[in-house]
């Protein structure tokens, strides 16, 4: 608390500051335009804005470990992922005008209400908080890599069974269950309750056509 | 740095993923919005690892430790969430979470939900084609 | 064995009889009948050695306390003295006889097993009361057997009309019963104890506070029992039941039980003038009422039930002079004839495949048909009628000759007056029986008309066990009343010259003059046609009775009458007939005072039931239902929506600990 009371104020920003600021607005409108955006691959894409900010902001921290390995994870390969999750599930390309549930009023409030809560709450803890940043990098590779293999080698192990368990479980998932598909029961089943409702399922793709 | 900075930015990045995470109707967006959230948690953890190891006489790194392991779980969470969205597309013929509704009350919609694997598909790839 | 041994085996046998009936009726089904028989049997022969054993001496005593029962101690308690043991004999030979007619009579019935375990029971319980020197112990026996006729008058509970009577027969006695049970309560408190030597001891040295109340409320309980006016009117809607089970509750048990139960405790009753002279009333108005009743019926059975009720006027009217010995010396011989008048009834009634008098008045020959009923009925009848020398004639005259010894002033213990009563009412009465009596036979077994249709021989249990009871209506009470006053209070019991005289020639001439009103109306009989017979003759003989019972009304319009002219009854009653038909209307008397207002009571209650209570209840339901309507709204299945109210509540939690935490 008595380095809380040095003369950092808010009105005279380092230059550090300034820049985290600017980084910061961008990833924070990359993230709202990826909420808010009607077209599903544009919002993977704003995400790569996002977390490509988010990757600056670690740097700035002084955190360069973490922040290549969010460029290599996050961007390289999770929102690859979800761009081919987009593709499998045929999401349509363009403007989707029910992007957003009903939901969304009800979302917004609890979302800004959780918002000024939060933000209020950590002004009023950290306004007088200076993190300094001279000296040494707390997060370079040396130091992060010593202290992962020093102090959380067991659970870096545990993650690795973690990370195996998923890759398991998402193969069964995906896989094609072929005795369940050729089960007579399933199949007169599905047949059986299509009929009714086929011009129900004949109305998205019009619509999608429309939109596209 | 104001530790505020970062702080009150990572609030900020985790509502706009709760707001996602609510109001988008494609399973496959809500879990880009939940992956905003995760980055937000990150950047508050990386954040306060600096200021720590900056105070503190002795650290374990812990927030950037938990960083790590925090990624590491994101991927395979957004692993197997899109496994299990491809499955539910699969078998639904949609990804909507909010035509997912078996567990309504007075439930009677789910037939009309179910059928559509087999009309949809080719009408969707005609869709795809069109646009 | 002990005496004591031999008499406390006498009510069990039966009762472990029916226990084990019970049990076994379903599996096997081969042991039921050796199981209803010989267990009574063999209770007829301790009976008959006690009694041998006792031979009119002192009374055998014995009791055991079980259990303290607070202040005033219930025994199991014998008190087995002259009256006991006589009583004892007619009940056993009464069972015994009726368990041995049922064998034929419901031969093909399925309730058999559970029909014959219960007069097993009734047997039992009827032995317990006669038995008993615990007041408590006697109560017990009493209402069993309350419940074993409800159980058997209903035994064709298929029949509306024995569902009704079965109800009746149990409401009304329990109507009785209520006082009954509040009589001896109080007794026991002024007496100290439920054992009837001390009570007896009690009673002689003065030591009851309020005899006049414990008599009435205990004659309240006896009239239920015996049928006794005006709780009478169970016993001619008991004729629902079988006819064996008709023959049991009037010749020895159930209505025995209420005139046993005075002649014990009447010392008790004496105590008390008035109650002596409401008994006196009691008896004569249910005599001269029943017999008047009696010669209206329709129904061969109802005809014998009205005139048992007369019969135990007569005992009533006994105890009412204060001459116990008659009283039950007339119940002994009334057990063997009213028995055997029952008995042949039912064979009657198969024979002929009706239970209507108007109906077997138009067929002939149905005295060939069934000799052996023939002859021990008219021994039976002439017994009824107290024509020498058949055994009624000597008991009545017994009760006649006591009533006109008290009506002389010559006794201490009994007033007058209820001797006059008695008299009057008992001579009155010999006309009506002897008449009612004539009736009975000759519409019976000197109709004319189409031949009697011939069902086969009867089942020999059913003949063989009239003869039997023809010996002791016949001769009973021509050899028995010399030696019965050793066995009762040593009272004489020959009959006087004058009251025999007299009693025997208003005999002769109620039975002459419905003689000669026979004659004059029998010749209408061919023009008016009538009859109903049962759909299935042959059947056994309690199928052809319940189906004769069913289809008296739809045929006749009612379940006591027939409209008939040919019948002597109707003429010589003239406009009295129609309301000694149905009992000179005392059940609607009931049905206006009692049934009508606890019906409408019950609608009441029932409508605030319905309408008030429910009301509350409905609304106290609807609230919830608006609530649970609403909650059930939100269960959308939209997991966002879900997810959206779990943050929105957490964020509200949130803020208000923040509030809290920073003390705004």
């Amino acid at each position: 608390m008595i380095l809380a009371q040095a003369p950092h104020g808010f009105l005279s920003p380092t230059g550090v500051e300034i820049a985290f600021l600017l980084v910061g607005l961008v990833t924070f409108g990359a993230a709202l335009v990826s909420v808010t955006t009607k077209q599903l691959v544009h919002a993977a894409l704003w995400l790569v804005v996002a977390l490509g900010g988010l990757a600056v902001e670690y740097l700035l921290l002084t955190a360069e470990f973490i922040a290549w390995v969010q460029v290599l994870i996050y961007v390289g390969s999770v929102v690859v992922l979800l761009l081919f999750g987009l593709m499998l599930t045929r999401a349509p390309i363009g403007r989707s005008p029910d992007a957003d549930s009903a939901n969304r009023w009800a979302a917004l409030t609890v979302a800004v209400a959780a918002a000024a809560a939060l933000v209020w709450v950590v002004v009023d803890a950290f306004r007088a908080t200076w993190i300094d940043l001279d000296g040494p990098a707390a997060g370079s590779t040396e130091a992060t890599g010593a202290s992962l293999f020093q102090n959380w080698v067991l659970p870096f192990e545990a993650l690795s069974v973690l990370l195996l368990a998923a890759l398991v479980g998402a193969i069964v998932l995906s896989r094609k269950g072929k005795a369940e598909r050729s089960s007579p029961p399933l199949n007169s089943r599905a047949t059986g309750e299509s009929s009714p409702s086929v011009p129900d399922a004949r109305k998205n793709p019009a619509e999608q056509e429309g939109a596209g | 740095m104001h530790l505020a900075y970062p702080a009150v930015l990572s609030a900020l990045l985790f509502c706009t993923g709760l707001y996602g995470v609510l109001a988008r109707r494609n399973a496959i967006l809500v879990l880009m919005s939940v992956e905003l959230m995760l980055n937000a948690v990150n950047l508050n953890l990386v954040a306060f690892d600096v200021w720590l190891s900056r105070t503190a006489e002795e650290t374990l790194h812990s927030g950037q430790a938990l960083t790590l392991f925090t990624i590491a779980i994101a991927a395979a969470e957004i692993g197997i969430g899109l496994a299990i969205v491809l499955a539910v597309h699969r078998n639904r013929g949609t990804a909507d979470i909010d035509r997912l509704r078996d567990t309504a009350e007075g439930h009677e919609s789910a037939p009309s939900d179910e059928p559509a694997d087999d009309d949809t598909a080719p009408a969707a790839e005609k869709a795809e084609a069109t646009a | 064995m002990t005496t004591t041994t031999l008499a406390v085996l006498v009510p069990l046998l039966p009762f472990l009889g029916a226990v084990t009936g019970l049990l076994l009726g379903r599996t096997a089904p081969g042991f039921v009948r050796p199981l209803a028989v010989l267990p009574t049997l063999a209770s007829l022969v301790l009976a008959a050695i006690v009694a041998v054993r006792q031979g009119g001496d002192a009374a055998v005593d014995a009791a055991t306390e079980l259990t303290p029962t607070g202040s005033v101690p219930v025994e199991l308690a014998l008190h087995i003295d002259g009256f006991a043991a006589l009583v004892a004999l007619v009940v056993g030979l009464v069972a015994t006889c009726v368990q041995v007619y049922s064998t034929g009579y419901l031969r093909d019935d399925p309730r058999y097993p559970s029909y014959a375990a219960l007069v097993s029971l009734f047997t039992s319980a009827m032995f317990l009361v006669v038995y008993s020197g615990d007041l408590m112990v006697l109560l017990v026996g009493w209402e069993v057997m309350g419940i074993c006729s409800y159980f058997l008058v209903g035994h064709y509970w298929e029949t509306p009309e024995a569902r009704a009577a079965s109800i009746k027969a149990f409401l009304v006695t329990k109507l009785g019963d209520v006082p009954f049970l509040i009589g001896l309560f109080a007794l026991a408190t002024d007496a100290g104890s439920f054992r009837i030597t001390k009570v007896l001891g009690a009673v002689a040295h003065g030591g009851l506070d309020h005899p006049t109340l414990i008599a009435l409320l205990l004659l309240a309980g006896v009239a239920g029992k015996s049928a006794q006016f005006p709780l009478h009117t169970w016993l001619p809607d008991a004729m629902a039941g079988p006819t064996p089970v008709s023959a049991l509750i009037h010749a020895a048990t159930m209505v025995a039980a209420g005139v046993y139960f005075v002649a014990r405790l009447l010392p008790v009753f004496e105590a008390s003038q008035a109650a002596m002279v409401v008994l006196a009333v009691m008896a004569a108005v249910t005599m001269a009422g029943s017999g008047l009743a009696a010669l209206a019926q329709d129904d061969i059975k109802r005809v014998l039930a009205y005139s048992t009720i007369g019969q135990l006027g007569y005992m009533t009217g006994a105890l009412a002079v204060g001459d116990r010995g008659a009283a039950v010396f007339h119940l002994v011989s009334h057990g063997a004839f009213k028995a055997l008048l029952f008995l042949a009834a039912g064979v009657i009634i198969h024979a002929a495949g009706t239970n209507s008098l108007a109906a077997m008045s138009r067929m002939s020959g149905l005295r060939d048909r069934v000799p052996d009923a023939f002859w021990t009925m008219t021994v039976a009848l002439l017994a009824l009628a107290a024509i020498p020398p058949f055994s009624g004639f000597f008991s009545k005259e017994s009760v006649l000759g006591a009533a006109e010894h008290v009506s002389t002033g010559h006794t201490e213990h009994a007033p007058a007056a209820a001797g006059w009563i008695v008299l009057v009412a008992g001579l009155l009465t010999a006309v009506l029986t002897a008449a009612y009596a004539t009736r009975l036979w000759l519409l019976a077994f000197r109709g004319r008309g189409a031949e009697t249709p011939d069902h086969g021989r009867q089942p020999l249990t059913m003949t063989v066990v009239l003869w039997v009871l023809a010996v002791p209506s016949l001769a009973l009470g021509g050899f028995a009343y010399r030696s019965l006053p050793d066995w009762f209070d040593g009272r004489d019991l020959a009959p006087t010259l004058a009251t025999s005289v007299l009693g025997t020639g208003l005999a002769l001439v109620g039975g002459l003059v419905v003689h000669s009103a026979w004659r004059h109306t029998t010749a209408r009989a061919a023009r008016a046609p009538l009859g109903a017979v049962a759909a299935h003759p042959g059947g056994d003989a309690g199928l052809v009775e319940a189906e004769a019972i069913a289809t008296h009304t739809p045929a006749y319009g009612d379940v006591a009458s027939a409209p008939d002219p040919a019948d002597p009854g109707r003429l010589l009653l003239g406009p009295l007939h129609r309301h000694a038909a149905t009992g000179f209307h005392l059940d609607a008397v009931y049905t206006t005072l009692f049934v009508r207002p606890v019906q409408t009571g019950a609608s009441l209650v029932r409508f605030l039931d319905r309408e008030v209570v429910d009301t509350y209840v409905r609304g106290a339901g609807t609230l919830p239902r608006w609530l649970g309507t609403a909650v059930r709204r939100a269960q959308t299945g939209n997991v966002q929506t879900y997810v959206s109210a779990l943050l929105a509540g957490t964020v509200v939690l949130v803020v208000a600990v923040l509030l809290v935490a920073t003390g705004a």
